[in-house]
C-alpha cells in the first residue's frame, strides 16, 4: 500500500483511536495497559510506522509515562519507530526456508535495492525487512513477501521481476497522485 | 432445556456448506496461508468464473476448506461427486481450474494425471458406512481411505482441517462440533472433567510436554477468582506451522476446548495470544468468536446453561520469546515480553496476578475428541509414556512438503520416507532437526528410533513443536548450528546473563569456525559454554538454546573436524572456505561466467579458456551456478 502520511493524519482517526482505548479502559478497569500493544498495531496499521506523535498521545491516554510506550514498542520487532517505505520486502527466516536458499534470495534483494536489512530505498518505496521470522507456509519455501503478498518457491533470478511489478505500481500511484495535486492547485488557482 | 437440546436446536437450523452427504457435486478449494502462496485465491476465483459461464453455479457447490497438508502439491481442488469417492486435483493453477470445470464436471471424465494418487483414487470404491457415527468426529478416515498419504495418518487434532469451511460455524456443529462441551455441560462435574484429562495421559504439544491434566488441576485448586485460560498461539518456531493450519482450517475446535477448560478449572474470561504474522488464522479466529457469540456459545449462558465464557484476541508483536508462558502473559498485560523466575507457577500467579491456565493450540485441539471419545481411547494411541497423535511439520529438502498426524511411536523413516517420499533429487538424506531452536539434529542412525516425547531426549533432540526439517548432504551442520544460534541470540530478550551472554559467545565461536579460523580448543569452549548456558539460564530459550549445537557436535563432530583442522567444509556451504577455479579442459570460453560475477574477477578472451582471480573472488558461486559445461571447479 502506499499512502501519503500527511492524508491519513486525520482528527476523526484520533477519535477512532481514542474510542478504542476508551473501550479497553471499560473492558479492563484497572488494568487499561493491556489495550498498550493492541493500540500500537492500530498506529502502525495506519501509518506503517509508530510517529513520535502517536507515541506521546497513547502514553497520556494509557496513563503511563511515555518512556514506557517507547520501551514496549522498542521490545517488539513487529513494530517500527521510523518510517518505512511504501512496501515492505521480507525474506522468510524460517530453517525450512534457510536449508532451501533463502540467503540467497535475500542478498540479492539487498543488491538490487542497494540497501542493506533493515533499511529503506531513498525513494521511500521498499523497505527490507531484518527481522522476518517464519511465515509458517515452509512447504513452499524458500518465500519472500512484499506487504500482505506472499511468493513462493522464490529463486535468486526471479527478485528483479517480483520487485519491479511493485515498482511499477509505486510508480503509477505516485503518477496519479501528483497528476490529482495538479488538478487540486489548478481548481484552487481558478 | 440442556445443553445437548440447546445444540440439537442449532443443529437443526444450521446451514452448513458443506454436506455430509453431498446430493449435489462440491469442489472444496484449500485457502490457507501456504495455498494462497501457491495462488489458491486466484483459483478460486477462476473456479467460480467457470461454474458461472458453464451454466454450472446453481447446481454445484464451490466452498473453501482449509489446508489438507499437502502443501507441495498446492493448490489443492477437491472433488465430491454423490456416489463417488473424492478426488484430488493437485497443481490447480487457473488454466487447470478451468480445465477441471469443463472436462470433469461437465464432461464427466476426471482428469487422471493431475490426480493425487490417480491409480488409487480412480479404482477406489465407495465407502460402506458413508456416514460420521456419533463421537466418531474422523472424516479423513472416512473420505480418503484409498490414499496413502491420508491412510498412513491418524488424524485427531487436525480431524477437520481441511474437510470444513472454517469461517462457518454451522459447518462444525453439522459435524458434530460442541457436542463435547454440551457432553460436559450436561453430565459432568468439573473435577471429572479434570479426571478425564488426568487418565487420557494428554502431553502439551507446545514442546515441553507437561501433563495438561495436572495443569488444569493444580488450576483448578487455587481458591482465588477470577481465573483465566490462556490458548498459547504464539507459534514462534521455524519451521512448524501445525497451529496456523489448525487455527485457519478449524478455529472452533479451539474455542470449544477453551471453554471445556474453562468449565473444568473455573474460569469465565479466555484469551487467545497469537502472532502478527498469522493475518489468515486471526482473521478466521475473529470470525468464530463472532459467529460463537451470536449463536449464544460464547457469552452469558453457554449453551443455555448455567456457565459465562469468552474469549478475546490478543496479538503478538513479533518476540519470539513471548511464545514461553510467563513472557506471553507480560505480553497480554501490556509489558515487554519478558520472562520471570518460576515458581509460583502460572496455575498459582499468572495473569495480573490470577491463576492462569495456558494450553497450547494443537493440545486444545485434541481435547473435545477426548471429551466425545474417553480417556481410555485416546490412551490406546501412542506408546507407554507418550499418548496419541502428533503433528509434523515436514519441511526442508523432503518431497511432500506439509502436515501430518501420526500416533506416537512412528519412526522417523516412516514420516520422511513414507509419508514425505523421501529427499528429492536422488540425493542423500543427512539430518532431520526436530524442535526448531529449542531441538538438534538427529543422524541417519535414529531413522528407526520410534518418536516420543523420551526418545527423542534421548537422542538430544526434543519434541517441540513438531517442526521436522529434512536435510541432504548440501546442508552444512555447523552452518545449520550457527543459523540456529543466530536466531536465539538475536530473540533472546536479555534479561537474564546466560542466555544473553552465552548465546552471543557460542555464536562467536561458530562464526569462527566456519569462517576457517576454528581452534581446538573451540571444542572445549563449545562444550562449557552450552552446560553454564542450560543449566543457569531463566527459561526455556536459553535453557535450550545449546541443543542444536550439543547435538551437532555430538553427532556430526566429523564436520567440526573437518572446519577446523582440514579448513573445509565438506557440504561446499561456508563461503570463506571455499575455493573456485576454472577447468581450462573443460572451459569453451563462452563468456557466461564473466558476465554473471558481481565482482568482475573473471577474465579471459572470447573461446579462450577463462581464469578466476582469486583476490577478488568472493565465493558467492554465481559462476559455478551459471557455467553449462560443468567447467567451474569448487573446492
Amino acid at each position: 500500500m502506499l499512502y501519503q502520511r500527511e492524508v491519513l493524519d486525520t482528527p476523526e482517526w484520533w477519535r477512532g483511536l481514542d474510542e478504542m482505548i476508551a473501550r479497553e479502559r471499560d473492558a479492563n478497569p484497572g488494568a487499561v495497559q493491556t489495550a498498550l500493544i493492541p493500540v500500537l498495531h492500530y498506529v502502525q496499521d495506519r501509518f506503517g510506522y509508530i510517529p513520535p506523535k502517536a507515541v506521546n498521545h497513547v502514553a497520556q491516554a494509557l496513563g503511563v509515562p511515555t518512556s514506557y510506550v517507547c520501551g514496549v514498542a522498542s521490545f517488539y520487532s513487529y513494530f517500527s519507530m521510523e518510517p518505512r517505505g511504501a512496501y515492505t520486502v521480507s525474506v522468510c527466516q524460517g530453517t525450512a526456508c534457510f536449508v532451501r536458499g533463502a540467503q540467497a534470495v535475500l542478498d540479492e534483494i539487498c543488491r538490487q535495492l542497494n540497501v542493506k536489512p533493515g533499511e529503506t530505498t531513498p525513494d521511500m518505496v521498499f523497505t527490507v525487512s531484518d527481522s522476518a521470522r517464519c511465515l509458517g507456509a515452509c512447504g513452499q519455501a524458500p518465500v519472500m513477501m512484499i506487504d500482505d503478498d506472499v511468493h513462493a518457491h522464490v529463486r535468486p533470478r526471479d527478485v528483479q521481476g517480483i520487485l519491479a511489478q511493485y515498482t511499477a505500481k509505486a510508480r503509477h500511484e505516485m503518477q496519479l497522485r501528483e497528476e490529482l495535486a495538479e488538478i487540486d492547485a489548478r481548481s484552487h488557482h481558478e | 432445556m440442556t445443553a445437548n437440546e440447546t445444540l440439537s436446536q442449532l443443529k437443526q437450523s444450521a446451514q452448513p456448506h458443506l454436506a455430509l452427504e453431498p446430493e449435489r457435486p462440491q469442489v472444496l478449494v484449500g485457502i490457507a496461508t501456504c495455498a494462497n502462496a501457491a495462488g489458491a485465491r486466484k483459483t478460486r476465483d477462476r473456479l467460480e468464473q467457470a461454474l458461472e459461464s458453464a451454466g454450472l453455479a446453481d447446481s454445484v457447490d464451490l466452498i473453501q476448506v482449509g489446508c489438507v497438508g499437502r502443501c507441495s502439491l498446492e493448490p489443492l481442488v477437491e472433488l465430491r461427486m454423490p456416489g463417488q469417492p473424492p478426488r484430488m486435483y493437485t497443481e490447480v493453477d487457473e488454466e487447470r481450474a478451468e480445465q477441471i470445470v469443463r472436462q470433469d464436471l461437465e464432461g464427466g471424465q476426471p482428469i487422471p494425471a493431475w490426480l493425487l494418487d490417480e491409480g488409487a483414487t480412480l479404482g477406489a470404491e465407495v465407502s460402506p458406512n458413508g456416514h460420521v457415527a456419533p463421537g466418531e468426529i474422523n472424516l479423513f478416515t472416512r473420505d480418503w481411505q484409498h490414499v496413502d498419504f491420508f491412510a498412513q495418518q491418524l488424524r485427531i487434532a487436525l480431524r477437520n482441517v481441511g474437510r470444513i469451511d472454517p469461517e462457518s460455524i454451522d459447518d462444525y456443529i453439522a459435524i458434530g462440533g460442541y457436542a463435547a462441551l454440551a457432553k460436559v455441560l450436561d453430565g459432568m462435574t468439573p473435577d471429572e472433567v479434570v479426571q478425564t484429562m488426568i487418565a487420557s495421559k494428554l502431553r502439551g504439544r507446545g514442546g515441553a510436554g507437561f501433563p495438561t491434566g495436572l495443569k488444569w488441576k493444580f488450576t483448578r485448586a487455587e481458591e482465588a477468582t477470577p481465573k483465566y485460560i490462556i490458548c498459547n498461539a504464539d507459534e514462534g518456531d521455524p519451521g512448524a506451522f501445525m497451529d496456523r493450519s489448525t487455527l485457519e482450517g478449524d478455529p472452533h475446535s479451539v474455542l470449544e476446548a477453551m471453554m471445556i477448560a474453562g468449565f473444568a478449572i473455573g474460569a469465565e474470561q479466555g484469551y487467545i495470544y497469537v502472532r502478527a504474522e498469522y493475518p489468515l488464522a486471526i482473521r478466521r479466529l475473529e470470525r468464530a468468536i463472532e459467529q460463537a457469540r451470536e449463536r449464544g456459545i460464547l457469552g452469558e449462558n453457554v449453551l443455555g446453561a448455567d456457565f459465562r465464557f469468552d474469549i478475546d484476541l490478543r496479538l503478538g508483536a513479533g518476540a519470539f520469546v513471548c511464545g514461553e508462558e510467563t513472557a506471553l502473559i507480560a505480553s497480554i498485560e501490556g509489558k515487554r515480553g519478558m520472562p520471570r523466575p518460576r515458581p509460583p507457577y502460572p496455575s498459582v500467579s499468572g495473569l495480573w496476578g490470577q491463576p492462569t491456565c495456558i494450553n497450547n493450540v494443537e493440545t486444545l485441539a485434541n481435547i473435545p475428541a477426548i471429551i466425545l471419545n474417553g480417556a481410555e481411547w485416546f490412551t490406546g494411541i501412542g506408546t507407554e509414556s507418550s499418548k496419541g497423535t502428533k503433528v509434523f511439520a515436514l519441511a526442508g529438502n523432503v518431497n511432500n512438503t506439509g502436515l501430518v498426524e501420526v500416533p506416537m511411536g512412528v519412526t522417523l523413516r516412516e514420516i520422511i520416507f513414507d509419508l514425505g517420499g523421501g529427499v528429492p533429487e536422488g540425493r542423500e538424506f543427512k539430518a532431520a532437526q526436530t524442535g526448531g531452536p529449542s531441538g538438534g539434529c538427529l543422524s541417519a542412525a535414529y531413522l528407526d528410533t520410534p518418536i516420543d516425547y523420551d526418545s527423542l531426549r534421548e537422542a538430544g533432540a526434543i519434541m517441540g513443536s513438531g517442526g521436522l526439517i529434512v536435510m541432504d548432504d548440501t546442508s552444512c551442520m555447523v552452518d545449520i548450528a550457527k543459523f540456529f544460534l543466530t536466531f536465539t541470540q538475536d530473540e533472546s530478550c536479555g534479561r537474564c546473563t546466560p542466555c544473553r551472554e552465552g548465546t552471543k559467545r557460542m555464536l562467536e565461536i561458530l562464526e569462527r569456525i566456519t569462517s576457517g579460523k576454528g581452534e581446538d580448543r573451540d571444542f572445549e569452549r563449545l562444550q562449557r559454554l552450552c552446560d553454564a548456558t542450560a543449566r543457569a539460564s531463566l527459561c526455556g530459550l536459553g535453557q535450550t538454546a545449546a541443543n542444536p549445537v550439543l547435538s551437532t557436535l555430538r553427532h556430526f563432530r566429523d564436520e567440526y573436524v573437518a572446519h577446523i583442522t582440514d579448513h573445509s567444509c565438506p557440504a561446499h556451504v561456508c563461503r570463506s572456505l571455499l575455493h573456485y577455479e576454472v577447468d581450462a579442459e573443460r572451459c569453451v570460453g563462452c563468456g557466461l561466467c564473466k558476465r554473471v560475477c558481481p565482482v568482475q574477477c573473471i577474465v579471459g578472451n572470447p573461446r579462450e579458456a577463462h581464469v578466476i582471480t582469486s583476490e577478488v573472488c568472493t565465493a558467492c558461486g554465481a559462476c559455478f551456478e551459471a557455467c553449462k559445461f560443468d567447467a567451474i571447479i569448487r573446492q
